[in-house]
């Protein structure tokens, strides 16, 4: 047991071989409040507040959190469809973070962004054939043969029947539309996939095919997947490693099965208590029942101290007056909580 | 089959028919549309076969310059001239049916030169948006705040009077109506998902605004060129009945009307027949347009 709670420190030891395919360090996401005729910024809402983390190659990690929390702002701007204020974004050992539209167009080749509903995400006005064609079409690859070759090609990857090429996604139901959105994303051979909510607008039913057909390609194609999500109990599968987000901030980061099994963070174990028991087997690893009390506050006013505070089971005085910091409190774990520090004092 | 050898043969082919088939059945649920296209087409088709259908297509200019029979001056209507002859002895019906040229013309030439200019326009403004945006926007709202006719009127009186010069004075007035419409459907457009993913793919802005926005703008671009191809012509003839486009002898309908007005009432015939002409005209492109409104399910203006 760590009994030295040092600040986290994720500066790895840059290995040729080990180094993670994106580094994502202080990332700051700043949105600024305009008011009044002159339009004059009178505040601003801090939707990705300082997250830092790593997405190894091959691995699934998950970002989790209530709506809100600056979760999809956080994917987007690893994507780099939104620009950072602060902090960098290294990808396969590049930082991504201040490259122009021109620059990054060789980086959108590698980072592809599913979204979560593919209604919306997809150009009504277009053939699935256009549509996953697209990127080949933009980056000018492959002649118009090869083109359609490799549309096919994809939608059978995706499990979608041949004659979809020609259909509108009006045609398509909700999850034959996502599957369509995959094979988009995966046109370019991307080795990074920003999944943000990729199921949460599709039936139960569907849910669990799509995220099969995610597990499987991420094995064939050796793909590496930031997947995000307001579910903690659909990441048990399938991540790797979790962080939680709350209010811009990560809260707890984990691998998976030391989050389910010893949540360190008083918000982890209100979000895993809110998950429905389903087996009787998933009982034994489930906290007592914990209810979220209130609303997710607002975050362009956020609480002082610890932005939890108003809303935790376990606040103390000094939750209101003393923002935690990230702390290690286990191997590749860390969490944000001044309680961490008491549990020491007790010792 | 392979995926290709199926491109053209597919099932959704069938359903490519079957709304095509649903979209004709609303169309055909209106009377009135039908009407309405039953007269652009029969317009569409006197205008191209004109020299055909005309009984003496050389009154109206056809070939050299309009022929003068002043024996057969002001005869009325009768078999012989339906519509009957103006003061230099030539068939108005035959002059009425060559002015079907000169009005669809007129008509396309504006909407084209509106569409090529305000498209555009609409889609940099609401697309990029910004201080660019700002600024194109600012200059069309200038044009929209002064009635059509007057500011075309403005536009043609300081050039020769003639068709061409007509045509240009209604075409550069005319851009800034599809440059707001098109605006309005941009802003909305824009917020769509696809828009964005798009752009994660590395699409440009160029592709973005004419491929990816663009299809989505069409329908309301569609109805609204329909609606205005009539008040086009409208205004076209009123620039020829005022002198300041086409010139007698061409057989203009607004010309025309404005030659015969003179003569009016005993030759009442002569302004009567190209201004049911213009009626019908009109008349025909806005049922169309209201049809094809409906058909469409859009909103314009």
């Amino acid at each position: 047991m760590s009994s030295d709670h040092t600040r986290a420190d994720e500066t790895d030891s840059i290995d040729d071989t080990d180094e993670p395919l994106l580094q994502v360090r202080d990332l700051e996401k700043y949105y600024p409040i305009t008011g009044g005729l002159l339009k004059k910024q009178i505040g601003e809402v801090k939707a990705v507040d300082g997250v830092s983390f790593d997405v190894r190659r091959g691995e699934t990690f998950a970002i989790v959190g209530e709506s809100g929390c600056g979760k999809t702002t956080l994917g987007k701007t690893i994507a780099r469809l939104h620009a950072p204020t602060g902090g960098s974004i290294r990808f396969d050992g590049r930082d991504i973070s201040a490259l122009s539209e021109r620059d990054l167009k060789p980086v959108r080749r590698e980072i592809q962004v599913v979204y979560q509903d593919p209604t919306s995400s997809l150009n009504p006005r277009k053939r699935i054939k256009d549509i996953v064609a697209e990127p080949l079409v933009v980056h000018d690859i492959g002649t118009k043969a090869e083109r359609r070759e490799r549309v096919a090609e994809l939608l059978e990857r995706v499990d979608l029947p041949e004659d979809f090429l020609y259909r509108y996604p009006n045609e398509l139901s909700g999850g034959q539309k996502q599957r369509v959105a995959i094979a988009r994303a995966l046109t370019l051979n991307p080795s990074l996939l920003v999944l943000d909510e990729p199921t949460s607008a599709l039936d139960v039913s569907v849910q669990a095919k799509v995220i099969a057909l995610l597990e499987e390609l991420q094995a064939e194609l050796d793909l590496s997947y930031l997947m995000i999500t307001h579910d903690l109990s659909l990441t048990k599968n399938i991540a790797d490693r979790i962080g939680v987000m709350y209010l811009g901030k990560l809260m707890e980061k984990a691998p998976a099965e030391t989050l389910f099994d010893a949540p360190q963070n008083p918000y982890t174990e209100q979000l895993l208590s809110a998950i429905p028991i389903v087996e009787e087997s998933e009982a034994a690893f489930k906290p007592e029942r914990i209810s979220i009390r209130g609303e997710t506050p607002d975050p362009s006013d956020p609480p002082s101290g610890c932005p939890f505070h108003p809303r935790c089971h376990r606040a103390v005085d000094d939750c209101s007056r003393v923002e935690p910091e990230l702390v290690d409190v286990g191997t590749d774990h860390v969490s944000r909580c001044l309680l961490h520090d008491e549990d020491e004092s007790e010792m | 089959m392979s995926a290709i050898e199926n491109w053209y043969h597919s099932e959704s082919m069938e359903n490519r028919k079957e709304s095509a088939r649903r979209i004709a059945y609303r169309f055909r649920q209106n009377p009135l549309s039908l009407v309405g296209l039953g007269i652009i087409v029969g317009l569409v088709f006197i205008a191209i076969f004109a020299p055909y259908i005309a009984r003496h297509p050389q009154d109206a200019g056809y070939m050299g310059e309009p022929a003068v029979d002043f024996a057969n001056r002001f005869a009325e209507p009768s078999l012989a001239h339906p519509f009957g002859t103006d003061q230099a002895g030539r068939d108005i019906l035959s002059r009425v049916i060559f002015g079907t040229r000169y009005s669809l013309a007129l008509g396309l030439f504006v909407l084209t030169f509106a569409i090529g200019i305000g498209v555009p326009v609409g889609l940099v403004a609401g697309y990029v948006g910004g201080f660019t945006g700002q600024v194109l926007m600012r200059i069309t709202d200038i044009f929209l705040s002064v009635p059509p006719l007057v500011l075309a009127l403005a536009v043609a009186v300081p050039l020769q009077p003639s068709l061409r010069n007509a045509m240009i004075a209604i075409a550069v007035v005319w851009w800034p109506w599809y440059a707001r419409l098109v605006y309005g459907e941009v802003i909305s457009v824009r917020e769509e998902q696809f828009v964005e993913a798009s752009r994660g793919i590395g699409a440009s802005r160029i592709r973005i605004m004419f491929r990816e926005i663009l299809p989505n703008v069409l329908a309301p671009i569609t109805v609204k060129f329909s609606l205005d191809m009539g008040y086009a012509i409208l205004i076209g003839a009123s620039l020829g009945f005022l002198g300041l486009g086409a010139q007698p002898p061409t057989p203009e309908w607004g010309t025309m009307i404005a030659e015969g007005r003179a003569y009016l009432p005993a030759q009442w015939w002569y302004s009567t027949f190209p201004g049911v002409a213009i009626f019908i005209a009109v008349l025909g492109f806005n049922l169309l347009g209201d049809g094809l409104r409906d058909v469409l399910d859009v909103e314009v203006d």
